[in-house]
């Protein structure tokens, strides 16, 4: 069968003939292959949530609601909500993100779009971020900036480390006394064989 | 030295007996003489005489049980449970650069999914012409790729930061495999689905239920991404993303994402829960790096090492281990047995090696004196692998990811051999 009888007998027919709108001409053309994604689909699937808000539901919980919630889905592992929203995370997307998407642990995408809300404005409040009367929405989500959201920088090994460790190495004589100054069996945290 | 008493030598046990006593042996150009006949050769043995198995015992065969200790593990301790967890290739045991898929390590977050074929479905959607859905079979129509990598995770020595921790090359080392994979480059499914390649990322995630979502920058997915399907000729094990993963040459394991479902280009980064809480890096003021993706060069000798101890005695020695970098190709690997006053270049087999792991040895001949050995990896760019103390000076002790030191063993007399800092 011949390519272009494959592309023609293909389900995609009609996207396929559709011109590549943003490909790079330099690259070869698409194939014809797959089919288009159904925005039923894309929507279920397409749950991310960025630090500008985008992907935010819409919804709204609050804290009370949330410390129940917290105390029936997420307690049994965490014990108290991650104190490290509050000192490291420096997005509160990222916990409506991974709350949404990823939890509760073995029973993840169970929670709807509202008790998601509740339980990260519990998180918030027991970070002391929030107080208890606090309820988070869509509308409000914005307004909650993270103590530690200006705390990462990023990556900057290049300019920090490369002119360290791009190097001739030394090969003879490069110190004049070694000692032994830690020991892994002294630690003793080795799994037994 | 022709009648030195290497007793024991042509006995079968003194294979496996580790550490025999081997640091009492004298050296010799030429192996003892025997007391006696050896029965395993002067004897008919049984798999001499009689049948093996035949061809119909074993469809798909496993190491013989002769390796049953050849095994990934773990560390209890490192994580609250076993499903949200990593464990360990056992590359002190290993020789050669390939790693088996069936010892390969594994890093799960919601655990290893049974995924078909029939229910795998891939997404692209985002900023394209055309969103779209792929089955299984038809990725295998798009033209493939063949590609050797390694995959290291960024906690791989992790636990060293804090000091000489755990006594094997399987637990200090153990977080990195290299396969030969056989998939289909990102870019080309960019491509089908019409991607605004002007985009600045492509958010990729999984289909198990912690999705494992990372953010990866246009430049690098038009650059070397695989969407692979296949590992070192068959189709990946489950624990490592079947049907379908992410290779992402050179950077970290965690972006290789498994199962993957969806891939969506966007003009920014998602800043997921695994490129924020986790895979930064702490530095000694508080703040942190992000988006700390390249691997930097790094070496360790698997052999000698705690697990696999010199039993010979004094003599020949094969020292032997692994070089990497997530920057291109291993130009080098030194090796010290003095911990690092002199060094030695070993010998690299020859492979072209980018982004892959390769493998050196240098051929010793021990005087039985305690060793401080070290291998020291310089790669294509130039870098040279750094002391631990080295990379303490510029990023603290608050780090978890990216430890890439030269690694200590201490080689004592008796042929043991454990962790150690040095000096």
């Amino acid at each position: 069968m011949s390519k272009f009888h494959e592309i023609l007998t293909s389900a995609a027919l009609a996207a396929a003939l559709a011109a590549p709108a943003f490909a790079d001409p330099a690259q070869a053309g698409p194939l014809g292959l797959g089919r288009p994604a159904l925005p039923e689909e894309i929507a279920a699937w397409d749950l991310d949530v960025s630090p500008n808000g985008d992907g935010l539901p819409e919804g709204s919980g609050d804290v009370a609601t949330g410390e129940e919630l917290f105390s029936d889905n997420c307690a049994s592992c965490h014990g108290d909500p991650l104190k490290t929203v509050g000192s490291y995370w420096p997005h509160l997307s990222t916990a409506f993100d991974y709350v949404r998407r990823s939890m509760p642990f073995g029973g993840a995408q169970v929670l709807t779009d509202d008790e998601v809300y509740a339980i990260v404005a519990y998180i918030l409040y027991n970070n002391d971020l929030v107080e208890d009367d606090f309820v988070l929405s869509k509308e409000n989500f914005l307004e909650v900036t993270l103590p530690n959201a200006e705390g990462f920088f990023v990556d900057d090994r290049d300019a920090a480390e490369l002119p360290l460790f791009v190097r001739e190495p030394c090969m003879e004589n490069c110190k004049a006394t070694v000692e032994i100054t830690a020991h892994a069996s002294v630690v003793d945290v080795t799994p037994d064989e | 030295m022709g009648d030195t008493t290497q007793k024991g030598q042509t006995r079968r046990g003194f294979l496996r007996a580790g550490v025999a006593a081997g640091g009492a042996l004298a050296a010799g150009a030429v192996g003892a003489r025997a007391a006696a006949p050896d029965p395993l050769i002067t004897e008919i043995q049984p798999w001499a005489q009689g049948f093996g198995e035949g061809v119909d015992a074993t469809p798909y065969g496993m190491p013989i049980h002769f390796e049953g200790e050849v095994v990934r593990r773990n560390v209890p301790w490192l994580t609250a449970d076993p499903i949200s967890s990593i464990n360990f290739t056992p590359i002190h045991a290993l020789d050669g650069t390939i790693t088996p898929q069936g010892c390969a390590f594994e890093r799960h977050h919601s655990g290893a999914i049974e995924l078909s074929k029939d229910d795998y479905r891939l997404m692209i959607n985002g900023m394209v012409a055309r969103p779209l859905v792929f089955s299984y079979a038809e990725l295998e129509r798009f033209p493939r790729e063949s590609r050797v990598h390694f995959c290291e995770c960024a906690a791989n020595t992790g636990m060293e930061w804090a000091g000489a921790q755990l006594n094997g090359a399987q637990f200090t080392h153990g977080m990195i495999h290299n396969m030969e994979y056989v998939g289909v480059p990102l870019k080309t499914l960019l491509i089908e689905a019409g991607a605004d390649l002007s985009a600045g990322w492509v958010f990729v995630e999984g289909a198990d239920a912690s999705s494992n979502g990372r953010s990866i920058p246009m430049e690098k997915a038009l650059d070397d991404v695989l969407v692979a399907f296949k590992a070192n000729g068959e189709a990946l094990r489950m624990e490592h993303g079947y049907p379908v993963r992410l290779v992402v040459p050179g950077w970290e394991g965690n972006m290789w994402v498994k199962w993957l479902r969806r891939i969506e280009v966007r003009n920014t980064a998602v800043e997921s829960r695994e490129e924020t809480s986790k895979y930064t890096d702490t530095m000694a003021d508080g703040s942190a790096r992000k988006w700390t993706w390249v691997m930097d060069a790094k070496s360790v000798i698997t052999s000698p090492s705690p697990q696999a101890p010199i039993s010979h005695g004094p003599g020949p020695l094969v020292i032997t281990g692994l070089a990497w970098s997530g920057r291109g190709r291993i130009a080098r690997v030194d090796v010290t047995v003095d911990g690092g006053r002199n060094w030695r270049t070993a010998r690299l087999a020859p492979h072209d090696g980018d982004k892959a792991l390769h493998r050196f040895y240098l051929e010793h001949d021990w005087d039985g004196a305690e060793m401080l050995l070290q291998s020291r990896a310089v790669d294509s760019t130039g870098y040279v692998q750094p002391t631990k103390n080295e990379l303490r000076a510029v990023r603290g002790l608050n780090s978890v990811y990216h430890n890439n030191c030269i690694q200590t063993w201490w080689v004592k007399p008796t042929g043991e051999a454990e962790n150690v800092e040095i000096s």
